[in-house]
């Protein structure tokens, strides 16, 4: 399944789909970290809203692909981890810790922008 | 009409996907919350994920279940894989034999209302969980 990756100035958003596999996952995961190098983006917006389940593989493939873009020099945000999401993550105790997260990708894109703006 | 049983054959990660889907077809079918649903999702999710990392292969079965005056959803994973040699620590936070992939059973435990687990070293594993409606 593909996963759209959108070029949105120094950012790149990612959107999820509900039904990926560990293989699609995984396909995701060298895909963005290959885009983060070729656009040089400063950082990534994972969009996870239309994610109706979030289980031990999804989340750390989530964690994986934060570090390594942070080992790249650059920032991911994911977004739109819907409540009822959450509440299953809480559950079965998952966490994505070290992670930024934010409501949705407008409140994602402000985030960004001000980090970026403070320190350009 | 809503199916009773549903069976789904786990042999690949692609299973997993489809796994969940049905649960939560079958979920919503039989009324429960859409937060539920996703708790039983997560859950089936998860079971298959062993199977696939520990068994390769096996089952999960989902069916409807009647209790004194309420309904709900039992969801039994069985493998022939190596089985479990000690059920008390992995049912213990924390632990994983396949590296960090899947808490597992605690979490499992955590998210439906009654869970039952039978393992046999060599024999294989069969975890029996269930949800009822509120």
């Amino acid at each position: 399944m593909e996963v759209p990756i959108l070029k949105q100035g120094a950012f790149l958003i990612a959107t999820f789909q509900a039904a990926l596999s560990d293989a699609d996952l995984n396909l995701l995961r060298m895909g963005l970290v290959q885009q983060v190098v070729r656009f040089r983006s400063s950082a990534v917006i994972v969009d996870v809203t239309a994610m109706d389940v979030m289980d031990s593989f999804a989340s750390r493939t989530l964690r994986e692909i934060a570090h390594m873009i942070r080992l790249r020099g650059a920032e991911t945000v994911i977004v739109g981890i819907q409540p009822e999401v959450a509440f299953a993550m809480v559950q079965l105790g998952l966490t994505l810790e070290g992670v930024a997260t934010a409501l949705d990708l407008e409140e994602g894109l402000a985030y960004l922008n001000e980090k970026f703006k403070s320190t350009n | 009409m809503s199916a009773e049983e549903v069976q789904v054959a786990i042999n690949s990660d692609q299973d997993i996907v489809s796994a969940r889907q049905k649960g939560r077809q079958m979920a919503t079918e039989l009324g429960f919350s859409s937060g539920d649903a996703t708790l039983i999702a997560t859950a089936i999710s998860e079971l298959a994920r062993n199977i696939v990392s520990y068994a390769t292969k096996g089952q999960i079965t989902l069916k409807m279940v009647n209790g004194l005056s309420r309904q709900g959803i039992s969801v039994i994973a069985t493998d022939d894989g190596p089985g479990i040699p000690d059920i008390r620590q992995a049912l213990r936070d924390g632990f994983s034999t396949s590296g960090s992939l899947g808490l597992g059973l605690p979490g499992v435990r955590r998210l439906m209302d009654e869970f039952e687990i039978a393992s046999q070293p060599g024999r294989g594993t069969r975890v029996a969980v269930k949800k009822w409606r509120q």
